[in-house]
This record gives structure tokens, sequence and C-alpha cells, in this order.
């Protein structure tokens, strides 16, 4: 605790001010088989009134436990098992039952992480905001009905009015965002719990949501106190700053101090792998292999990157491993009775993927990125166009060719939750693709496997554990190696870092491009995350609505972005130009 | 809405013509001859028999005896027993009493289960939870007869509040006691159901969404938890209610209920072919409406359901 800055009092404001919220020296533990495990040790955070705070850490670091113990929203086993929480000087872990509810919506407003599952799905919007407002006593009957539209206004549904009796499955994420912020601010509370309020969103969404949520809070003059894992969205939208690090603070003070020059290992750590624009791509050069020193003659780093560079160059006319031809995509849409709509995902997308390179497909959802992926693979059939890998048409290969083709492109999944299978080892799952092309011997398998866990730095001890007992980046790595266990030429990888954490993204993100460099790897990689196609694209091609609007070298969108829509999205990434401490 | 309903009663169509004629075929494979037991040791004069398959078709191939009895069927014409009785007047006793029977079994199980699931649920890992786990279990593993005696010795003989058997009028009274027998198993299913439901959904998203808004414990369980675990709930008593129109042997057994149980159960014994076709016939239409019920439930209680059709 002693090493730990925990004085957030802003310049300006007098010390004898009272503090809206005063979290002091807060525990927080789950009671489980193996008795009370703590998730909170001794937390202090001090928060002024108009002041927005942001507690930054990674998933497990208790940054949302702490925000739910305010407002005694613990899940089952949590409990406060030491400290206190003064909310304009009253402690509420001392109140009754009856009490913290009077506090939860009327003082302390609160918004979820999720806009998917935090709106009960059978009931209507309408009822859901309307019922928030009659248990703060706001307004009954008609009165009611009035303010629930005034509130669905003021949180950007223009059209609320229309819209009430509509169930949450009818929303887009988006709105379903803003219908929870309206419901977190509908009692214009004195303080905002904003629990990753928009890490499910889209960047561009995610831009309007916070900048909305910002004019809200600024003009009710509401105290934010934000969790978020991403520090750049922290940077941008906090003055404040808490750095939470396996259930305790290890570092808090102004944002902008504490980025630029962050003290703790942690924060340090947090502050390097957090990918931004002013990222650049990582060349696994940098560990210059002996086979590279040997083909380019030795040099320095620089020089073999030149080498590389022009070599990439020379290489340009050199026919694409993957060409794909103005292919299209269209689905049939059920409406009312017998009729169907065309929904075009893909339209008419043209672009090659060089041997040995990375293109990244980048889009909002529904921009048909994922769908193109799922053509590549011939997961689904083009309606138009053609695909063409390795000079040979792959639209309609069928049987043994086609088992071939999967042989040498094969895929990796976003959810690295779902896409393994619960009850397969380890061991069991790398070897399986193997099993079913009927490669080698059982022997040969099991060399395979221990030399793929080997490539992408697992124990060979790991091979019989469970996918229940690893961690989401040893997941990846596993579905990773699944994907390489048949020697490929191409991974397709949908999203295959969205779901990890910063520091585990760079570690798989360094993996990748690791593995591109020794096995001469070509990628096809999807992602809604432009910081990320920073770190690892060589070419990028940007989606909207079922078109590619723009399609150049990783450097030239990132610097010279042609396309409004592009700049659009260059601009929502949060803390973008921001320039972190290294 | 309109359009799937009309789809699914369509659908019941051929679901009636092949139950139908899988029932006529399957009794009339089952060895043995009804008329030729009609008489017994002592045989019949030689042309009567003949006269008799002529009278029930017995004579013709098999699908034109289908044929002949479905068109009757349509006509209202639902048969003879083969000792002269219409299989309609067999029908008028049996299924109101069958019917009593269901629903009062149904209301208990639907309540009381919901009722002991939704406690269970909220008090997850306490007594009261621990106790109805162990209580349902029980109610699972007991074989039927073995609670139906148990019950009719405590509360028909020992204590005297009900009459052990059932009259032939079978009033709702003295149906509580089969009813609640009848139940019994259901009932276990739908407090585990109801309870692991209902613990389910207090960890949901949505739920706690609902208590940071400032709603009472009260509001947020009945509102936010309840509603959303009585879908799972709705389903399993919607097929119940198919299975227990059509009846229970073994509970009408005990009792002496004159239900449509224990009659189809003798008419297969006698291999009295009309009289089974007729009233799985009945039976079949029944579930398919219970099913038909059960969705458009369901459709009411999840909206997401309603909007994909």
């Amino acid at each position: 605790m002693s090493q730990t800055l925990t004085d957030t009092t802003p310049e300006g404001l007098q010390n004898e001010e009272q503090p809206l919220l005063q979290i002091r020296d807060l525990e927080v533990g789950f009671q489980t088989q193996r008795g009370l495990v703590p998730a909170v040790r001794g937390v202090n955070i001090t928060l002024y009134a108009g002041q927005t705070l942001a507690i930054v850490g990674e998933s497990g670091s208790g940054k949302t436990t702490t925000a739910q113990a305010i407002i005694d929203l613990l899940p089952g086993a949590g409990s406060i098992t030491g400290g206190e929480v003064l909310f304009e000087g009253r402690d509420l872990t001392k109140l009754s039952a009856k009490e913290i509810q009077a506090v939860r919506g009327n003082l302390i407003g609160y918004v979820p992480q999720d806009p998917m599952s935090n709106l009960n799905p059978v009931w209507n919007i309408g009822f859901q905001v309307e019922e928030a407002i009659k248990a703060n006593g706001l307004a009954q009957g008609k009165a009611a009905r009035a303010r629930t539209i005034q509130v669905l206004q003021e949180a950007g549904l223009s059209d609320a009015e229309d819209r009430l009796k509509q169930y949450p499955h009818q929303f887009s994420g988006g709105m379903r965002q803003r219908v929870l912020i309206g419901i977190g601010l509908s009692a214009r509370p004195k303080l905002l719990i904003a629990d990753e309020p928009t890490s499910a969103l889209d960047v561009t969404v995610q831009r309007q949501i916070l900048d909305h949520l910002g004019t809200l809070t600024r003009d009710y003059g509401t105290s934010v106190l934000f969790i978020t894992h991403d520090l750049g969205l922290a940077a941008e939208r906090a003055e404040q700053l808490v750095v939470m690090y396996k259930g305790k603070v290890v570092e808090s003070g102004p944002s902008q101090e504490i980025l630029a020059n962050p003290q703790h290992p942690y924060t340090q750590r947090l502050v390097s792998a957090a990918p931004s624009l002013a990222s650049r791509r990582i060349q696994s050069a940098k560990h210059a292999s002996a086979g590279d020193a040997v083909i380019y003659g030795g040099g320095s780093l620089d020089d073999t990157l030149v080498a590389r560079a022009a070599e990439r160059e020379s290489a340009a006319p050199v026919k694409d491993l993957i060409s794909i031809e103005n292919i299209s995509k269209v689905y049939r849409i059920r409406k009312k009775g017998l009729r169907t709509d065309a929904l075009r995902a893909v339209d008419g997308v043209t672009f090659g993927i060089q041997k040995g390179t990375t293109t990244a497909l980048v889009g909002e959802s529904g921009s048909g990125k994922s769908t193109v992926a799922k053509l590549v693979l011939q997961l689904e059939s083009i309606t138009s166009g053609s695909i063409e890998f390795d000079g040979q048409d792959v639209a309609g290969l069928k049987g043994k060719e086609l088992l071939k083709f999967r042989r040498r492109v094969q895929p990796v999944f976003q959810d690295p939750y779902g896409s393994l299978d619960p009850q397969y080892s380890v061991g069991n799952t790398i070897a399986e693709p193997l099993l079913a092309h009927g490669v080698g011997t059982a022997k040969e398998r099991q060399a395979r496997v221990k030399e793929l866990l080997d490539q992408v730095s697992l124990p060979w001890s790991s091979r019989y554990r469970y996918p229940s007992e690893l961690s989401g980046g040893q997941r990846q790595r596993i579905a990773i190696a699944r994907a390489l266990a048949l020697k490929p030429d191409v991974l397709v990888l949908d999203e295959a870092v969205s779901a990890l954490d910063v520091l585990v993204q760079g570690q798989v993100l360094n993996l990748l491009t690791e593995l591109q460099t020794e096995l001469g790897l070509t990628y096809l990689f999807i992602t809604h995350d432009l910081a990320v196609v920073r770190l690892v694209a060589d070419n990028v091609c940007v989606m909207q609505k079922g078109r590619i609007v723009e399609a150049a070298s990783t450097d030239d969108v990132f610097d010279n972005p042609q396309q409004a829509y592009t700049q659009e999205l260059l601009a929502a990434i949060p803390g973008g130009n921001f320039q972190f401490g290294r | 809405m309109l359009w799937y309903t009309g789809r699914r009663v369509l659908q019941m169509i051929p679901v009636f013509f092949g139950a139908t004629f899988l029932i006529y075929f399957m009794v009339f494979s089952l060895p043995g001859d009804p008329i030729a037991a009609l008489y017994g040791d002592r045989p019949p004069a030689p042309g009567v028999i003949e006269q008799i398959r002529a009278q029930y078709n017995l004579d013709k191939p098999l699908l034109q005896q289908y044929l002949i009895y479905i068109g009757n069927f349509f006509q209202g014409d639902l048969g003879t027993t083969y000792s002269g009785r219409p299989v309609s007047d067999v029908m008028a006793g049996a299924f109101p009493i069958t019917f009593r029977l269901a629903m009062l079994a149904l209301a208990f199980e639907a309540f009381a289960g919901v009722l002991v699931g939704l406690i269970a649920g909220l008090r997850k890992g306490k007594w009261f939870d621990a106790s109805a786990l162990v209580v349902s279990l029980l109610l699972i593993s007991v074989p039927t007869f073995v609670l139906g005696f148990l019950l009719r010795l405590v509360f028909g003989v020992q204590l005297g509040w009900f009459r052990t058997t059932v009259s032939s009028e079978a009033p709702w009274g003295e149906l509580i006691l089969p009813a609640l027998v009848l139940a019994s198993v259901s009932f276990a299913y739908i407090v585990r159901l109801t309870r692991a439901s209902v613990a389910d959904n207090l960890n949901a998203d949505f739920v706690r969404t609902a208590t940071a808004k400032g709603l009472s414990r009260r509001r947020v369980v009945t509102v936010h938890v309840l509603r959303n675990s009585l879908v799972p709930v709705v389903t399993f008593l919607g097929v119940d209610l198919g299975s227990l129109m059509v009846g229970a042997i073994i509970t009408e057994g005990i009792f002496n209920i004159n239900g449509v149980g224990g009659t189809v159960y003798k008419a297969i014994v006698l291999g009295e072919s009309t009289t089974v076709v007729s009233f799985i016939a009945v039976m079949v239409v029944i579930f398919v409406l219970a099913n038909l019920l059960v969705d458009l439930l369901y459709a009411a209680l999840d909206p997401r359901i309603r909007y994909a059709k």
C-alpha cells in the first residue's frame, strides 16, 4: 500500500471539500470450495463531484468487482470483507437492503458492460425504462410514460416514441447501449458507474456513444466512474486514472501523467502493450534468426529490413497465392409469409494475397468481413465471382480436392472458449486434424503434437490438460497449434485476438508474426480493431456494407487514408493519436 | 402468428393419418383372434364366425378396412365394440373422468411445482432447497403404485379424509387424491426445472441491471426472474398435459377409476381394434392440440420466438 499513490485530489480543489465517493481499504472476497478467495485487496479510490475517473486493468484484476461492491451488486458468492465505501460521507456497506435500494438508480446509476445480455429479452424497451422511472419515484402513470420517451430521446433514440413497444432483440447493440445509458441516467444520479459500457461495440458506435455520454454527464453534473481495459479509452475520457492489478491499486493519478510516465512495472507493460496508431508493424526480424542472417548476409537489423522490403517490392509481380475476383454472397432473408428479401452480405469484392504476407480485412460488424472469411474457407458457397488458390479455382471443389484444399487453408476463430471442445484434452484437440486427414502413425502424430506445442510456446506437459483449465491466451495458442497441425499455407484468422486482454493479445500477435517468418505462412487477418491491424498487416482492405472501400498497404492506409469512411474509423480509435510513454 | 398457427394445424393432418394407420396396423398384427375369443372354449356354428367377420369388415384387406374405418370416423361413426356397444358411448363415459383427473393433476403440479421450485431456486444451497431436492428425488424414484397405495392407506384408510376408491361418476372431490398421485412425478420434475431455471436467471446480467435500477427485490424476482424462468416449465407442462389427457393406467387401476387409460388397456387385451383405434385417434388430436397450445404460449412468453416466425 505504501508505494501506492492514492490521493487523486485534482488541482484547484481544496482538500477540505468532501469527496463524492471515497473507497477506503476495500476488501472483497469470493466464497469458493477452497475457502474465501480475495478479489479486491485494500483498494483506495477517491472521486470528487463532477470528476471522471477510470479504473483500468485486465480481466480478473478486480476492477468490475470493485465497482459492483459500491452498490452491493456482487454476485452470490461475493461479499465485502473489509473497508468502507463512503458516498457523501455515508458508508454504503453498512446500509440495509432497503436503504441501498434507495441509493441504486436514484443517487448512483449503473451502465453495464454487455448490451446484449443486460436487457430482459421478454419485456419491451418502454417497460424496462418506465420501470426504472417508477421505482425511483420520478413519475407515475402517464407522466412516467412521457418521461420514458424523454429519457430515451436524451440517450439518443430520436424515434423513441414509436419504438417503446419493441423488444431488445429488435435493437442493435449500439441502440441497446443507449437504452441502458438512458436507464442509468434516468434519475439524474450524482454518480454513474459505467462498466466497460462500449467494449462490445464497433469503434465508430463506441465514439458516438461515449461522446454522448460525456455530454449528458457534463450537462447533469454527474461524476463518472469508468471501468475499462482499454488504456486509450481511459486516457481520452477520464481525467483521473486508477490502475488495478490482481485486486490491488498499483498506480493512480491524472491520466495523462500516468500514461506518459508510468511508474509501476505493470502499468509500464500495459502502456507498452497497448496497440495504437503510433505503433508499427511487429517485425520478427528483430530477433533475426540464423537463417535470416544467412539469407541477408549479416548486416544490421535495418539493412535486413531494407533488404526484405526490397525483396517484397521486387516480388510484387509474382502471382498472388489467393486471388479473389469480384465475389458476391447473397443471402435470402425470410420476410412475412412467403416473400424473401435478398441481403448482399458481400458485394463484388476483389483482392489478392501474396504468399508470406498478411492482409487484413477491417470493418464494423455487418460489413461482410467474416462472410468473406467463410467464402475463402469454402464454408459457404459464393453466389458469383471466383476465388483462386494457388492458381486453382476453389469454388465448387468436392470430395478429395476439397479435403486437399482444407489441409492447406486453416481457420482460427474468435472465441477461444467456444472453438475448443471442452471434452477433448489439448493433445487430442491438436491431433484431431491429423487423425481426420489420416496423417501418420500414432507415434508420428504424437511427435507432431509435441512440435506444435513447442511452436506455440506451450509445455509438452500441457497435452493432458483440458480447455477449462487454461486461460484465454493459452486456448488461442492451442487453436493456432491445431490450425498449424496439417502444415497449411494459409491461416484465416477471424477476430483471432479480439477476445484477449492487451498483454495476452500482444503475446499472441508476436507468436503469429514469428510463425509467419518461420513457416512462410500467409495470413488473412479479419478484425474490427484497426490498432491491431497496424501491428501485423502488410496490406489492408477496409470493408463497409459488403464492399471494399479502400485497399492499400498498411502504411498508406494509416498515414494517408483516402476514403472518408477510413478516416472516420481511424479517428474513432480511442486515444488514437495519443503518444504513449514507452 | 396466424400463418404460424395455420401451418401447425396443417401439420396435424399427416400426423393424424400416420398415427391412426400405424395403430390400426399394429392392433391387427396382435396375436389371437378376438372373434374366437368371444366364444371361449365352446366353438360356435361354422357360419357364425364368418358372418361376424364380414359384419366388422375383418374379411377385407387391411388397407381397405382402414379406409372404411376412417371414412366412418369422419362421418361421426366410431364403430361398435365386439359386444355391440357404440365406441362413442364408451368414450363419453371415459373422457370426462380423465379430463377432470388431468386438470386437477395439472393445476397441482403447475402451481405447487413452480412455487416450491421458485423458493428453492431463490434459496439455493439452504435447507429448503436441499429438502426440496431430496423430496423431488424421492418422488421421481418411488414407483407410482407404491406412492398410490401408501397415500390411499394414510389418507383413505387411517385418516379417512378421502374415499379409497372412486365411484363411477368420479366427481371432482373424489379425484383429488388420485390427481396428487398422478401429478407426483411431474411435480418433482417441475420443482427441479423451475429451481434450476430460477437459479440460472438470478445470475443473469439483466437481473443485475434490474437491481441496479433501484427495483425492489420482490419486483426483480417476480418480473425479471420468474417470467423468464417459466419458459422451459411451460414447455414441460404442455407435453405433460398431453400425456395426462391420454390417461394414466396405473393410477386409474389403483383407485378404480373408469378413465381413458384403463379402457384402452382393456380394449387392447381383448383385441378390440375399433375401440383402440378410435381412442388413439382422439388422443392424437388432443396431443397435437396440446403441443400447439404450448408453442403459442411459448411465443406469448418469449417475444423473440413471436417475431422470428
